[in-house]
């Protein structure tokens, strides 16, 4: 049985921790909401951006031979991978990180087992230092300044300035995020989402579209085209870097909720052991007295 | 019956309201959109977006550019970047037109023709916000 100063300060040494986690999570829960509230805000622009991808698309397959953007249609290969790979910059977050980080590895080892080349970009710390254990090698610098404080549109189009670069010199076919995508405060599910070329749209929302009038197009339509594309790719790596800021937040206050509670729990069961033994010594301390007592 | 218009950043929905009118500085020109306007998109230059309540200016904002999807009864406005014509900065419009006017000599003397229109993009904005005239 161990002394009682020592039981003492155990308790003591799992109350300061109670308190930091707890502290913890109430920062997370006021930051997510605000990262939810800008996930939100941001929302709108991708809605109507969509919008106006489906009506030029619908327009372009009228005329044929028109609008084969790189972006749009791929470079028509299928040998050099590019994985963005999305992750929080800090830690203390569950599974959270590791998740989307082997997510990303699964994809690189997939690919590398079908022959094809990989690069891998990473934004966020935490998934950067886990890819450049196995890829050192294949890593490309994250062209983000760190250290910001919430994600900002202007770092998501230095990643898609990036990746056009690479596209229009040919070094890379396809492009991949891998992201946690925000489902709920409880999950966060790793997705892979294809960039580059970009997915098709579903058949039923452009049928909904072909009931409008189409429309005119100032200037035309591969221009126009040629603008919205670069635009649409930042969006998504914006929208990916959103959920992820908000998935963090949403990670961490979970995990720093559950320790928090088993921070409780074991002050609880030491607070008993300590009663315990603090009672023995009472018992065997009276026993002693007493015994004394007799032998007079 | 009005047009409802809405002006949208990358951040955040900025303006979702119903106006009279509104003139969009489209990349050939400017356009004014009444109701039953037939659809259009188009590409927008540096400029500004002007509300109009009957023949009254409501509200100014700039944008450094983006697109505009106009119907019979709507105008969104997707923009780069979309700040009340208020509360830009004059003099700091003036310096990027400097910086902006000396690049694009630089790169014209250097026949660096590809990166040629970015450039000139810079100086249409910054151009743009120096003739936007002082803060009412």
């Amino acid at each position: 049985m161990p002394s009682l100063k020592a039981l003492r300060n155990r308790i003591n040494s799992v109350k300061s921790t109670q308190k930091i986690t707890s502290a913890m999570k109430m920062v997370a829960a006021s930051k997510l909401r605000r990262a939810q509230a800008q996930a939100e805000a941001a929302q709108p622009y991708a809605d109507r951006m969509e919008r106006m991808l489906r009506a030029l698309a619908a327009s372009m397959a009228d005329q044929p031979g028109g609008g084969a953007h790189p972006l749009l249609s791929g470079t028509g290969r299928d040998q050099k991978h590019l994985i963005v790979s999305v992750t929080a910059d800090r830690g203390l977050a569950g599974g959270f990180n590791a998740n989307a980080s082997r997510a990303a590895r699964n994809l690189v080892r997939r690919l590398q087992g079908e022959g094809k080349q990989v690069q891998l970009i990473a934004i966020g710390r935490k998934g950067r230092d886990f890819l450049r254990r196995e890829y050192s090698d294949r890593l490309i610098d994250n062209p983000m300044h760190g250290g910001k404080k919430r994600p900002e549109f202007s770092d998501a189009e230095l990643v898609s300035g990036v990746i056009q670069e690479r596209l229009a010199k040919g070094e890379v076919d396809v492009v991949t995020l891998v992201y946690n995508r925000f489902v709920g405060v409880m999950t966060q599910v790793p997705t892979e989402l294809r960039l580059v070329p970009m997915a098709p749209d579903e058949p039923a929302a452009e049928k909904r579209e072909d009931e409008r009038a189409s429309y005119e197009f100032e200037p035309d339509e591969d221009e126009i085209l040629a603008r919205l594309l670069p635009r649409a790719l930042s969006i998504q790596i914006w929208q990916a870097m959103l959920d992820n800021e908000a998935g963090f937040y949403a990670a961490q206050m979970t995990a720093m909720d559950g320790a928090t509670r088993n921070a409780g729990d074991m002050i609880k069961r030491l607070t008993l052991n300590y009663n315990r033994a603090r009672q023995a010594n009472i018992t065997s301390e009276l026993v002693e007295i007493i015994s004394g007592a007799e032998a007079v | 019956m009005p047009v409802s218009l809405e002006i949208v950043s990358p951040e955040k929905l900025l303006v979702a309201q119903a106006v009279d009118m509104v003139v969009i500085p489209a990349s050939e020109g400017d356009i004014g959109v009444l109701p039953e306007h037939s659809p259009m998109i188009v590409l927008l230059r540096g400029g500004e977006v002007i509300l109009y309540e009957g023949e009254q200016v409501t509200a100014r904002f700039f944008v450094t550019g983006g697109f505009a999807e106009i119907t019979e009864e709507r105008c969104t406005v997707l923009a780069d970047t979309a700040e009340p014509s208020s509360s830009i900065d004059r003099a700091a419009g003036e310096r990027q037109l400097q910086e902006a006017t000396r690049e694009l000599a630089e790169a014209e003397r250097a026949g660096n023709l590809d990166g040629l229109a970015p450039i000139m993009e810079r100086v249409q904005v910054a151009q743009a916000i120096v003739d936007l005239g002082p803060a009412q």
